[in-house]
């Protein structure tokens, strides 16, 4: 039995003329939290889809869980739980009906869900909620229950499209905490994201993806290092591209997005000097982080 | 291709049931209104078509008028509910509501998804059948036992729409071309198959064309069965041509929506 939850060798698709996603290999172990970072239109949704079965790849090879896909998809689906990029839940039923409904489609009995759906409740922070109509949740809420809605067959895998865009930052950490207790018990994550801090808190690895194409892969703070691997300056308030010249010698790399100049300073106090007396500027030195690293790749900013 | 179509076929006897079940569900939590929906539609019709015509009429093909009716509209309306069941409540569960994603993101095939929906729709079409069999067989012109007869062939004709319905919102980018199905087929084959006047009254060419159309086949099968007469042209035929007009839909719709959803 290999050890990799999911397996990507060359993989391509392309919508008519469009290539969507381009000759991209990746595996994620058993255990494993991968993310698939990158802005929107990178081609994250496609290859989420296409592990599921969903999408067929135009060639490469796919296996989830020892299974080839597409071909053999719906028993990879068995063990396979997934949270959609958007809610797919039953407004009108209540939370216990739509676990009850979704266990019916993988041949749970309507007593074998009763019996698991305490433990899913509980863990959803949804045991209150049990007989109230989906509709009437809050988007936090809703979001907990496809997560605990994904739990319902026990699955291995748990595949995540963007599991927390569109909810309040309270909301957003009571996920990631939830999905850092499924990881402790042992669950496989693939996650897409383009929430940076989502990425860093939580992959083991990832891949950051732009244009269907991987631009980088590892463990987060491994490619901080290796990309940055120093201070970041951030300067703002006047005409970024006046510093540029300046700064130059001080820096080890510098980066113009919007009205931001990013300053790859390993010796932060030089570069303060250089902007010393200069009126209306704000200034603010940070470690780097993952963004840092994809406009440092890509020479622009995610979208947030 | 050939394979990967095999694997959107359904994947067991059973799945389907999930679906259906699904569909049940939803549809307990407004029953009752769904109900006397179904039990008002037909009873205006009958009252206002058979009364106001049936005096005019008299009687048509050996019986009167009303009874005569009453059997055509079992038929029209197991095809009108199953059509419509499709056309707007699959539809939106396939597309806005993305029921369907949901569902296809577990064990469930393509094919499981769009059979189960098949059966829903067909069960809709018995509900609606014996809504106005009941008010048919209490004003007195059908027996209570011909009602159940014609049970099997209302299922039968409920699939069969629900399966050409399904083709449509395979290929319709919204609501709004539904109307053209409505407008050019279905309300066309209400006239041409006998439902609401004998076909002979049609001129030869028309007869013609109507004899292929798959309501004028359950109107020839429920009819009689009401009447508790033989049916004309052979039960076996018939049944084996809407056998035909509820299986070929499915493998086509089951492609166009393998192109629609899956890609």
């Amino acid at each position: 039995m290999s050890s990799a939850a999911i397996e990507l060798a060359g993989v391509r698709k392309s919508f008519g003329d469009k290539i969507i996603v381009d000759e991209l290999s990746f595996s994620v172990a058993r255990g494993e939290c991968f993310g698939l970072l990158g802005p929107n239109g990178a081609g994250k949704s496609t290859i989420a889809r296409m592990l599921l079965g969903m999408i067929s790849p135009d060639a490469g090879k796919i296996t989830v869980l020892n299974e080839p896909v597409p071909a053999r998809a719906r028993v990879a689906r068995v063990r396979i739980g997934v949270v959609p990029q958007f809610d797919n839940l039953e407004l009108e039923f209540t939370v216990r009906e739509n676990l009850l409904v979704f266990g019916r489609y993988f041949g749970m009995s309507a007593r074998k869900v009763e019996t698991i759906v305490p433990s899913l409740l509980a863990f959803a922070r949804l045991e209150s909620k049990a007989d109230v109509r989906v509709a009437h949740l809050s988007g936090g809420m809703k979001r907990r229950l496809t997560l605990a809605r994904a739990l319902i067959n026990d699955p291995h895998l748990l595949v995540m499209d963007e599991p927390t865009t569109g909810l309040d930052p309270h909301a957003r950490h009571l996920i990631w905490e939830r999905l850092r207790v499924l990881l402790a018990r042992g669950k496989t994550i693939l996650l897409t994201t383009h929430f940076m801090e989502e990425a860093e808190r939580l992959c083991d690895r990832l891949c950051v993806l732009e244009s269907g194409r991987k631009i980088a892969e590892g463990k987060p703070d491994a490619l901080i290092d290796e990309h940055i691997g120093c201070d970041v300056i951030e300067i703002y308030g006047g005409d970024p591209h006046e510093f540029v010249e300046p700064l130059r010698p001080y820096a080890r790399h510098i980066e113009v997005s919007g009205e931001t100049l990013f300053c790859y300073a390993p010796y932060p106090e030089q570069v303060r000097v250089q902007l010393r007396g200069r009126a209306g500027l704000r200034i603010l030195q940070r470690p780097p982080n993952l963004e840092d690293v994809f406009l440092r790749l890509t020479g622009r900013e995610m979208e947030k | 291709m050939g394979e990967s179509y095999a694997a959107l076929m359904p994947a067991n006897p059973y799945n389907w049931i999930a679906v259906w079940r699904r569909n049940f569900l939803a549809w307990r939590k407004v029953a009752l209104a769904s109900v006397l929906g179904n039990l008002a539609d037909p009873i205006t019709n009958l009252f206002g078509l058979g009364f106001g015509l049936g005096l005019i009429v008299g009687r048509v093909d050996g019986t009167s008028y009303i009874a005569f009716l009453a059997a055509g509209m079992v038929a029209t309306s197991a095809m009108t509910s199953a059509t419509f069941e499709t056309m707007y409540a699959t539809f939106a569960r396939m597309d806005a509501k993305r029921t369907w994603e949901a569902i296809l993101s577990t064990q469930l095939t393509l094919g499981d998804v769009v059979l189960g929906e098949l059966v829903w729709a067909a069960s809709k079409s018995v509900l609606a059948g014996t809504a106005i069999g009941i008010v048919a067989a209490t004003l007195g012109y059908a027996s209570w036992a011909s009602i159940l007869y014609a049970m099997p062939m209302v299922a039968l004709t409920g699939l069969v729409f629900a399966s050409l319905a399904m083709v449509v919102i395979s290929l319709a980018p919204s609501y709004d071309y539904f109307v053209f199905y409505q407008t050019l087929i279905l309300t066309p084959m209400v006239f041409l198959c006998g439902a609401i006047f004998p076909m002979s009254q049609l001129p030869s060419s028309f007869q013609q064309v109507a004899g292929f159309l798959p309501l004028a086949h359950s109107v020839d099968l429920i009819r009689p069965a009401m009447l508790e007469r033989a049916a004309s042209g052979g039960a076996a035929f018939h049944v084996g041509a809407l056998c035909m007009y509820a299986v070929l839909p499915f493998f086509v719709s089951t492609a166009l929506f393998r192109r629609r959803l899956l890609r």
